[in-house]
């Protein structure tokens, strides 16, 4: 059955991805105790992942995600924690009970139908049960009331929004990448662009400042830096050279 | 002069004119255009120089007025200053000049950066291609520039450009704005832009020239609107992003066609720069170093020249003011006093100020502060750009208010100019040294810096709540470093203290004459009796404060000149505690910027944000004043 296969898949990256939270790398025994299933077992789906690039393993040393397989694991983890939100503040159900229920309907929420819970919702940022924080939407917004904003005044873009997208705030320094998406308010859109940010321009990261500060990019032999709420909306391919 | 911002407009334009503008090394100092005159082989030319602009498109005040200026009043010679060191991007502004049919002239400047980077560029090659003659300079050194002029004559006596390049776009996108700018052309609009130009313009949505077509033709405006969406959905992309598109695709063929980049150039000693100012520590290190720098060598070399000065001065005639006797003697040593603070206080302290600014701005170190400091700048709704208005403003607030043009609303230019009156500029600087770090200690004068700037965090935070709305984000072009330029910072130097000298010495001299007749005369006396209700018992000072705060208003300074006149000594320890000396200094430099500050501000924002903004600070000056005066009598 592809979708029971695809729902573990998810499962074991949901739990990697809560595990790695403190930084360290993740154990075969800990995995085996969060998903309650046999050592073995867990040994042998961790080989089938890493086989998938979606995590890097190795025997005794434990487990890490891979961007790809970061990706999918914020996914998942942000539409159960989303889903219990719902099942809490418009259902009414009870603290205790809504982790489980997530659990069952995380892996058939639509994307589409994820952005419409957020939104319906008022973008939380806390689940309810254990507090923990809600992983950022994978939508190319920089924030929740651009999500809103996007809807209601209809933000104009530039460039081919496709599925792997990846804004140049996540990127790491020096890596060189193809712009391929922007948006924004018009006037910002029209700065961008007669500065040399077109789509498909080749563009490199110099160095992001501090506590969410500018990001400096290199476009066409000049530097520009760019606000963290701007660079948030400037999309380039995504190559794998993402900072964790 | 037009071109990109920081290219060396204003170099070239200050080299030809022997102007003043402004020179520094970040994006956006000129703001308005300004006007100078040159003699060439007998003749008498105005040049112009223009603020810097990116494209004629995005409809900041600057790009209007270049605009307006090149198409409007057809200048005989339009000079476009390139950096030679970031062609690609520069042409990109090139091309839409040659769009507008200006009898161009291209200013190749800055060779020298682009020969440090390796970037060759072939001059004939690019006349060929650009059907305009090239001519490299090196502004900061003069050389080219007879050339330029020499080219520009020509150009200006020969009429418009002879090659007639035309820009030709793609198949798709040129065939729609020929329709159209044979549709404008037969009818004969009367317009004073070339047609194509305005072609390229409406397909662009461009919001001012559709506004001056739709009110001659609307069949125009909308013949432009269907257009401009075939073009959209053939590409997917609105039109103005395709046209954009398309100008840097050919502004990039261009440039690499005639330009050489020869073997990667090893790591820089600019670049080593740039890693330490922007590292996650090192640069805030930095930065706070440079600021702290700056103060410190203009406290410790102004100390030093002061008492050189005053004591060269005392040999030659002590300062001795006298309040009785006849009433020439006192305006006469009213006259001299007032020379001597101006000797002893103004020249040794702002000049090396003056130096050490004009080093940090043409080093290119403020686009560095600002770029670190951005996400900080945002907790008081502004972004990174706004704090190098704000380091100008510890020269003097009233430049630094011109300066704020560089914030893109209006909104934010408020907020910036608001915290900028509370900025420590050259003035309040005399006075903290004059009272605080004279007569107490220097850590009490530091001290009431670190006040002013908390106090300038504080206000931020309180404006923001008075004028709420959404903040830009930062955009920011950052040129590398630069070692700066000796004649670059003399003359930059000499500008700055030029025009303080005639302003501060003869309000210096008048004021110190009228102080002392006043006095002698018993008015002072009189109205500093009236204000003892806020002076004397809630600041705690002295009657004669109340004096030395209104003559503040004129120049910050004269409330310590004040203080010298009335009492007839340079020693002032008698006079007032330490307490009241802390809390004099504090309240003058808080309390309503100068009479230039207010001017400026009325100037630009209307006498009712001017006198909100005084209002403002007056009443921060008294309340803070009030409970510094309690809370420093318990601490010393
Ligand atoms: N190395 C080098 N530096 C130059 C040259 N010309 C100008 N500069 C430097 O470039 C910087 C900018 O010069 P400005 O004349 O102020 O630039 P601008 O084009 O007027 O800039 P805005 O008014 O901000 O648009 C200064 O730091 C100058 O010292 C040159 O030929 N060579
Ligand atoms: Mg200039």
């Amino acid at each position: 059955m592809v979708k029971s296969a695809q729902k573990s898949i998810e499962d074991y990256l949901k739990a990697v991805y809560s595990l790695q939270q403190n930084g360290n790398k993740v154990s075969t025994s800990e995995i085996s105790q969060t998903l309650n299933v046999a050592p073995a077992s867990v040994t042998e789906m961790l080989k089938k992942l890493s086989e998938k690039r979606y995590i890097e393993y190795s025997p005794y040393h434990g487990t890490t995600l891979t961007s790809s397989g970061l990706t999918i694991a914020e996914k998942t983890t942000r539409k159960h924690r989303l889903l219990e939100r719902f099942l809490h503040d418009m259902l009414k159900i009870d603290k205790v009970q809504v982790h489980s229920q997530a659990c069952e309907m995380e892996h058939a929420l639509s994307d589409e139908a994820e952005e419409s819970l957020c939104r319906l919702l008022k973008h939380p940022d806390k689940c309810p049960d254990d507090d923990k924080i809600i992983p950022a939407c994978t939508l190319p917004f920089s924030n929740c009331e651009e999500c809103v904003e996007m809807h209601s005044k209809g933000l104009e873009q530039v460039g081919k929004r496709q599925q792997n997208l990846v804004s140049i705030c996540n990127l790491k320094a020096g890596t060189s990448a193809k712009v391929s998406f922007i948006r924004g308010e018009h006037r910002v859109l029209q700065r961008l662009l007669d500065m040399g940010l077109t789509p498909g321009t080749p563009i490199k990261v110099e160095r992001a400042a501090p506590m969410k500060g500018p990001v400096e990019v290199c476009v066409r032999g000049s530097k520009v830096a760019l606000g963290q709420d701007i660079a948030a909306n400037v999309f380039v391919e995504n190559t794998g050279k993402m900072k964790i | 002069m037009a071109g990109n911002a920081n290219v060396g407009k204003s170099v070239l334009f200050n080299q030809l004119t022997g102007s003043s503008q402004i020179i520094g090394n970040w994006p956006g100092k000129t703001v308005e255009k300004a006007e100078g005159t040159l003699k060439f082989e007998g003749e008498e030319i105005t040049a112009i120089d223009l603020p810097g602009i990116y494209s004629f498109s995005t409809f900041g005040m600057e790009e209007l007025v270049s605009r307006d200026y090149i198409a409007l009043e057809h200048p005989d010679a339009v000079i476009n200053v390139v950096d030679a060191s970031i062609l690609e991007r520069n042409l990109f502004f090139t091309l839409q000049l040659i769009e507008m049919d200006a009898p161009l002239v291209i200013c190749l400047n800055q060779v020298d950066e682009a020969k440090k980077k390796g970037i060759v560029i072939n001059k004939e090659k690019l006349e060929q291609v650009l059907g305009a003659p090239v001519v490299p300079t090196v502004g900061i050194r003069g050389e080219g520039i007879y050339d330029l002029t020499k080219t520009a004559v020509a150009v200006a006596k020969n009429g418009c450009r002879s090659g007639k390049v035309q820009i030709r776009y793609d198949a798709e996108i040129e065939e729609r704005i020929s329709k159209l700018d044979k549709e404008i052309q037969a009818e004969e609009l009367g317009l004073e832009y070339p047609s194509r130009w305005v072609a390229i313009k409406l397909l662009e949505n461009d919001p001012e020239i559709k506004k001056l077509i739709g009110s001659k033709s609307g069949s125009i405006v909308k013949t432009a609107d269907g257009l401009a969406s075939e073009i959209s959905s053939i590409h997917n992309e609105p039109c103005f992003a395709v046209i954009a598109a398309e100008r840097y695709s050919l502004a990039s063929s261009i440039a690499k066609e005639v330009q050489q980049q020869q073997s990667e150039v090893e790591t820089t000693f600019s670049e080593k720069l740039e890693w330490v100012t922007t590292h996650r520590m090192f640069g805030y290190i930095t930065s706070a170093g440079v600021i702290a720098g700056l103060l410190l060598w203009t406290f410790s070399i102004g100390g030093v020249l002061s008492n050189i000065f005053s004591n060269a001065l005392a040999l030659f005639s002590p300062v001795d003011p006298r309040f009785s006797g006849s009433i020439e003697g006192i305006i006469w040593n009213g006259v001299y006093g007032g020379f001597v603070a101006g000797v002893t206080l103004v020249i040794p302290y702002v000049v090396p100020f003056y130096i050490m600014l004009a080093m940090i701005e043409d080093s290119g170190f403020l686009t560095r502060v600002a770029f670190m400091m951005d996400s900080a700048m945002h907790k008081i709704g502004l972004h990174g750009k706004a704090l190098i208005p704000m380091i100008l403003g510890y020269g003097c607030n009233v430049p630094a208010i011109a300066a704020c043009r560089i914030m893109e609303t209006k909104r934010e230019r408020l907020l910036a100019t608001y915290v900028i009156t509370f900025a420590p500029c050259a003035a309040r600087t005399i006075v903290i040294l004059g009272l605080v770090a004279a007569f107490v200690n220097p850590w009490w004068a530091l001290a009431l810096y670190a006040i002013d700037i908390a106090l300038i965090f504080v206000m931020g935070r309180i404006a923001l709540k008075v004028v709420p709305g959404q903040s830009t984000g930062l955009i920011m072009e950052m040129h590398s470093f630069k070692i700066p330029s000796l004649s670059v910072v003399t003359k930059q130097t000499w500008i700055r203290t030029k025009s303080l000298i005639y302003l501060v010495f003869p309000l210096y001299i008048i004021g110190s004459a009228g102080i002392q007749v006043l006095y002698a005369l018993g008015v002072l006396q009189f109205l500093s009796n009236v204000f003892t209700p806020v002076t004397v018992v809630w600041l705690g000072l002295p009657a004669i404060a109340g004096v030395l705060m209104i003559l503040g208003l004129i120049r910050k300074e004269l409330t310590l000149l004040g203080a010298v006149a009335i009492f007839g000594t340079t020693d002032l320890a008698p006079y007032f505690t330490p307490v009241q000396f802390i809390v004099l200094a504090l309240v003058s430099i808080i309390f309503i910027p100068c009479i230039s500050t207010v001017t400026i501000l009325a100037k630009d924002y209307g006498w009712k944000t001017a006198a909100t903004i005084a209002t403002a600070n007056f009443v921060t000056a008294i309340l803070v004043g009030g409970v510094a005066f309690r809370i420093i009598t318990l601490v010393i």
